[in-house]
C-alpha cells in the first residue's frame, strides 16, 4: 500500500476512535449540567446519586478523548503536512482558538469536577460542571468550523504558490455548512449521551436493582430521547438540503445517482456496480427522491456521470454508511415514542421487553455517529479541500514503513484501551450508584454528599421519591 | 513602525514550550520517579499531587502544536514529518501514562500494569521530547530516513529531558506531598539533579562543537560580553537547588529547579535563534500570513490572561499537601 492510502487508514482509524469519546462526554456533560441543576433545585436524593454516578463515567471517557485527542493534534502534521502547509494560513488558527477557548477552559474546570467536591460549594461545583460541558461545545464548534471549511470553503483565495489565503474570516469560519454540521453534531453527541444513560437506567430496571436511581435517569433520558431524535432528523434533512446546493456529487454518491434526472426515485437499497455506472438490485421508490432531497416532487438531482470518474467519491462507502445512519435514527426515534407511549400507559419502568431493549439500545448511536462522519468524510473524496485540493496531493513524503508501523500501533493500543474502558466502565456499573448512608462519614464530600445549601434544603420535598402532583402520571 | 508579528509568536511560542516543560516535566517526572517510591501508599499520593491538574498542564502541549501550525506552518509541515517516529512514540507514551490516572484509581487486581503504564509512559515521552529536541537542533532528520534521527546527540538530549524530569518532580514531591512521600522525594532529588546537571554540561560542550552557527552566536564579540554569566548563574541555582534539598523553606528547590530549566531553555533559544528549523528556515520565512496571525494575536490578547487566571485558581483550590487519601478518595 502507499503512503497516502495507509495515512488515510491511520487517520481515520484514529479520528472515528476519538470522536466516539466526545460524542459521550459531550452528551453526558450535559446530563450532568441537567441533574446537577435538578438537584440544587429539589433536593432529591436520586438526583445527587446520578449526578455523582455519571462523574465518574464521565470521568473515563473524558481521559480517553485527551489522550486520543492530541494525538490528531499532531498527526496533521506528521502524515498531512502538504494540507497542513497549504491550508494552515486559514484554518490553522481555528486549532489555535480550539485550544484556546474550549481545552484550557474544560481542562481547568475538569479537577474541580471530580475531585474537588470536598473543595468547593455545591453552586461553584455546578458552575464547574457548566464550564466543562460548555468547553466541550466550544471544542466542537472550532473543529466543526475547520471540517465545514474543508466541506464547503470559503472566505479566502489561493496565492501564486498555491497556499490558500484569507478574505475573510467571517466567511472562513461561518461555511454555508458549519450550521447544519455543527447543530447536526452537537445533537447527535446529546442523543448519544441520552442513550447511554437510558441503556445504563434500562440495565438496572431490567435488572430490578436500584430502582429509585434508574426511574429517574430513565425518565429524563427518554424526555431528552423524545425531544432530541425528532429534532435530529430534521436538522439532518435541513443538512441534506445544504449538501444538495454545495456539495451535489457528495449527495449524488450518497443516493448513487448516476443520471442527473427529475423525479428520481428513492432508492432503499441497491448495489452500486462503479466500473458499469449502474445500480444493481436497486429498491425504489418513484419520484420519492426527489421528494426527500429537494422538498419538490419535480426536482432535479445532479448525477454522478455530471463529472468525470476521477472526481467522483468511492460510492458504496457513503450509499450505504448513509443508510445504516438513517435506519438507526429511525430506530431512535421508535424507542423513543415507545417509551412514550409506555409512560402513558403507566408502565414505563415496569416493561420488561422494553427496558431490555434500552439497555441494548446504547450503542447504537455511536454507530450511527460513525456512520455519519464516514458519509461526509468518503463523500468528500477525492478531495480534501472540496474542490480545491486533491487528498494525494496533501499527504506527508514520509514512508510507508514508517506509517505502517505507525498505524498497526494505533489499532493493537486503542484495542487495548478499548477493552479496559469497557471493563472498568462494566465494573462501576455493575457496582451500582453508591448511596450516601454506605459511605464512611469521612469520605462524605460537603457540594455533593450533603444538601445543597440551606435554602433549599429547607424547602419541603415532595413526600416520597416520586409521589404527588398532577404530573406523576408523567414521571 | 510595524510589529514585528513573527518574532512575537516566536516569544509566545517559546512562552508556551517553557510552561509546558516545567507543567507537565514534574507530572512526567512523578511518573519517572514511580518504580523507586517506597510504597503502594507513596504512589497513591504521588499520583493524587498531580490527579486533578496533569490535564491541564498537558494542554500546553496542545497549545504548542496548534500555535505551530497557526502561527509558523512552514516549520510544522516540515518538522513533524522528519521527526514521525519520536513523535508518535511519544503520542503513544503520552496515551498510556494519561489514562493510567483514571484506571489505576479503579483498577484491582490489575494495578501494578497502570503503575507500568505511568511510568513507562512518562519517561518514554520526556525521552522522545529530549530526541525531538534533539533532532530539532540537529537539523538533519527526514521523513525519507524514519530512523535518521537516531544520532547520539538526540540519545544524549532524551536522557537529559528524563533527568530533568525527575529533578522537577522530586523537587514538587518535597512541596506538595508530606511524610515519606517527601522524604522519598528528597531523597530523589540529588541523584536527579546530579545526572541533569552531568547532561546539561554535554549538551551545553556538544552543541557549540557540533554546531558552527551556535559556535559563533556564544562564542564572538560583543556576544560573549552579554553571555558569559549564563554558566555562572547555573551553577549558582544548582547550588542553591543542593543544599534546599536537605533544609529550608519547601518550595525553594522545586522553584529553583524551575529556575534552572528556563535557563536551559533560554540557553537554547540564544542558541537557534533566529531559526524555525535550524539551519534552514528562520522565523520570518516559517511564519503564517500576517492576516492570521494577527486572527490569533486576537484570540491569545483576550483570552490567555483569562486562561492563566483560572487556571491559578485551579491550582489554588488544590493547593497544600496530597496524601493517599485524597483524589478520587476510595472511589
Amino acid at each position: 500500500m502507499d503512503t497516502v492510502l495507509l495515512s488515510r487508514l491511520q487517520f481515520a482509524w484514529t479520528i472515528g476512535y476519538h470522536i466516539l469519546w466526545p460524542a459521550y462526554t459531550i452528551g453526558i456533560s450535559g446530563f450532568i449540567v441537567i441533574v446537577n441543576a435538578l438537584w440544587l433545585a429539589t433536593g432529591k436524593p436520586a438526583y445527587r446519586a446520578l449526578l455523582r454516578f455519571w462523574i465518574h463515567l464521565f470521568a473515563l471517557g473524558f481521559a480517553m478523548g485527551v489522550v486520543t485527542g492530541l494525538v490528531l493534534s499532531y498527526e496533521i502534521g506528521t502524515n498531512w503536512s502538504g494540507f497542513a502547509e497549504k491550508t494552515a494560513n486559514v484554518i490553522g488558527p481555528f486549532f489555535t482558538y480550539e485550544v484556546l477557548t474550549a481545552f484550557f477552559l474544560e481542562a481547568g474546570f475538569i479537577g474541580v469536577m471530580l475531585f474537588g467536591m470536598n473543595r468547593v460549594g455545591a453552586k461553584f461545583h455546578f458552575f464547574a460542571c457548566c464550564m466543562v460541558a460548555l468547553g466541550a461545545m466550544f471544542s466542537a464548534f472550532w473543529i466543526l468550523a475547520a471540517n465545514s471549511w474543508m466541506q464547503t470553503p470559503a472566505g479566502f483565495a489561493i496565492g501564486a504558490d498555491g497556499k490558500f489565503q484569507v478574505t475573510s474570516w467571517w466567511q472562513a469560519v461561518f461555511t454555508p455548512s458549519l450550521p447544519y454540521r455543527f447543530l447536526h453534531m452537537v445533537t447527535a453527541a446529546y442523543i448519544t449521551g441520552s442513550f447511554v444513560v437510558i441503556g445504563v437506567c434500562g440495565f438496572y430496571l431490567w435488572q430490578r436493582r436500584h430502582l429509585d436511581f434508574a426511574r429517574a435517569g430513565f425518565s429524563l433520558g427518554m424526555w431528552l430521547a423524545l425531544v432530541l431524535t425528532p429534532l435530529q432528523i430534521f436538522l439532518g434533512d435541513q443538512h441534506g438540503l445544504n449538501t444538495l446546493e454545495y456539495q451535489p456529487i457528495k449527495l449524488a454518491a450518497i443516493e448513487a445517482r448516476w443520471d442527473t434526472a427529475r423525479q428520481v426515485p428513492l432508492t432503499l437499497f441497491a448495489w452500486p456496480d462503479i466500473a458499469k455506472e449502474r445500480n444493481d438490485y436497486a429498491v425504489d421508490i418513484p419520484d420519492l427522491g426527489s421528494l426527500l432531497l429537494t422538498h419538490s416532487w419535480n426536482g432535479e438531482v445532479r448525477g454522478l456521470k455530471s463529472v468525470s470518474a476521477a472526481d467522483r467519491p468511492y460510492v458504496p462507502l457513503p450509499f450505504f454508511a448513509f443508510r445504516i445512519m438513517v435506519g438507526i435514527g429511525l430506530v431512535l426515534l421508535a424507542e423513543a415514542l415507545i417509551g412514550l407511549y409506555l409512560r402513558w400507559r403507566g408502565r414505563l419502568y415496569d416493561t420488561r421487553w422494553f427496558a431490555i431493549v434500552a439497555a441494548c439500545s446504547s450503542p447504537l448511536s455511536f454507530i450511527a455517529i460513525l456512520a455519519g462522519w464516514t458519509v461526509t468524510e468518503t463523500g468528500r473524496q477525492p478531495y480534501v479541500v472540496y474542490g480545491y485540493l486533491r487528498t494525494a496531493d496533501a499527504a506527508a513524503p514520509v514512508t510507508a514503513a514508517a506509517v505502517s508501523g505507525s498505524l498497526a500501533l494505533f489499532v493493537a493500543i486503542y484495542l487495548v484501551l478499548l477493552a479496559a474502558f469497557f471493563y472498568y466502565a462494566m465494573r462501576l456499573v455493575l457496582r451500582g450508584p453508591v448511596e450516601a448512608a454506605d459511605e464512611p462519614p469521612e469520605l462524605l464530600r460537603p457540594g455533593i454528599d450533603s444538601a445543597p445549601s440551606r435554602a433549599s434544603a429547607a424547602k419541603p420535598t415532595v413526600a416520597g421519591p416520586w409521589g404527588g402532583g398532577p404530573w406523576d402520571k408523567f414521571k | 513602525m510595524t510589529l514585528d508579528l513573527p518574532l512575537l509568536f516566536a516569544l509566545l511560542l517559546a512562552f508556551g514550550i517553557a510552561l509546558y516543560v516545567v507543567m507537565d516535566g514534574f507530572d512526567l517526572g512523578i511518573g519517572i520517579l514511580f518504580p523507586f517510591a517506597p510504597s503502594d501508599a507513596d504512589r497513591d499520593a504521588m499520583m493524587n499531587s498531580v490527579a486533578p491538574i496533569w490535564d491541564g498542564n498537558e494542554t500546553w502541549l496542545v497549545l504548542g502544536g496548534t500555535l505551530l501550525i497557526g502561527a509558523f506552518p512552514v516549520a510544522y509541515a516540515s518538522l513533524l514529518p522528519a521527526l514521525y517516529v519520536p513523535l508518535m512514540l511519544m503520542l503513544f507514551a503520552l496515551i498510556f501514562r494519561g489514562i493510567a490516572f483514571e484506571f489505576r484509581f479503579r483498577a484491582g487486581r490489575s494495578r501494578a500494569l497502570w503503575d507500568i503504564a505511568f511510568a513507562g509512559g512518562s519517561a518514554l515521552a520526556g525521552f522522545c521530547q529530549g530526541v525531538v529536541l534533539g533532532g530539532f537542533i540537529d537539523g538533519t532528520a527526514s521523513p525519507a530516513a524514519p530512523l535518521g534521527f537516531l544520532s547520539g546527540f538526540a540519545v544524549a538530549s532524551g536522557l537529559g529531558v528524563v533527568a530533568g524530569y525527575a529533578l522537577l518532580g522530586a523537587t514538587w514531591l518535597i512541596l506538595k506531598t508530606a511524610g515519606d512521600t517527601a522524604l522519598f522525594g528528597r531523597r530523589a532529588a540529588r541523584p536527579a539533579l546530579l545526572a541533569t546537571l552531568l547532561f546539561l554540561l554535554l549538551v551545553s560542550l556538544w552543541t557549540p562543537l557540533a554546531f558552527e552557527p551556535i559556535r559563533a552566536r556564544w562564542f564572538s564579540l560583543p556576544n560573549i560580553l552579554f553571555l558569559w554569566p549564563v554558566p555562572l548563574v547555573t551553577a549558582a541555582t544548582a547550588l542553591v537547588i543542593w543544599r534546599s534539598i536537605a533544609r529550608g523553606p519547601e518550595a525553594v528547590p522545586f522553584l529553583a529547579s524551575i529556575f534552572l530549566f528556563l535557563l536551559g531553555l533560554s540557553g537554547l533559544g540564544v542558541s537557534v535563534f533566529p531559526y524555525a528549523v535550524p539551519w534552514r528556515l528562520t522565523l520570518w520565512q516559517a511564519a503564517a500570513s500576517t492576516p492570521t496571525l494577527e486572527f490569533i494575536g486576537v484570540g491569545v490578547l483576550v483570552i490567555l490572561p483569562i486562561i492563566l487566571a483560572y487556571l491559578g485558581y485551579a491550582h489554588w483550590i488544590f493547593r497544600g499537601k496530597a496524601t493517599s487519601g485524597s483524589g478520587y478518595g476510595g472511589h
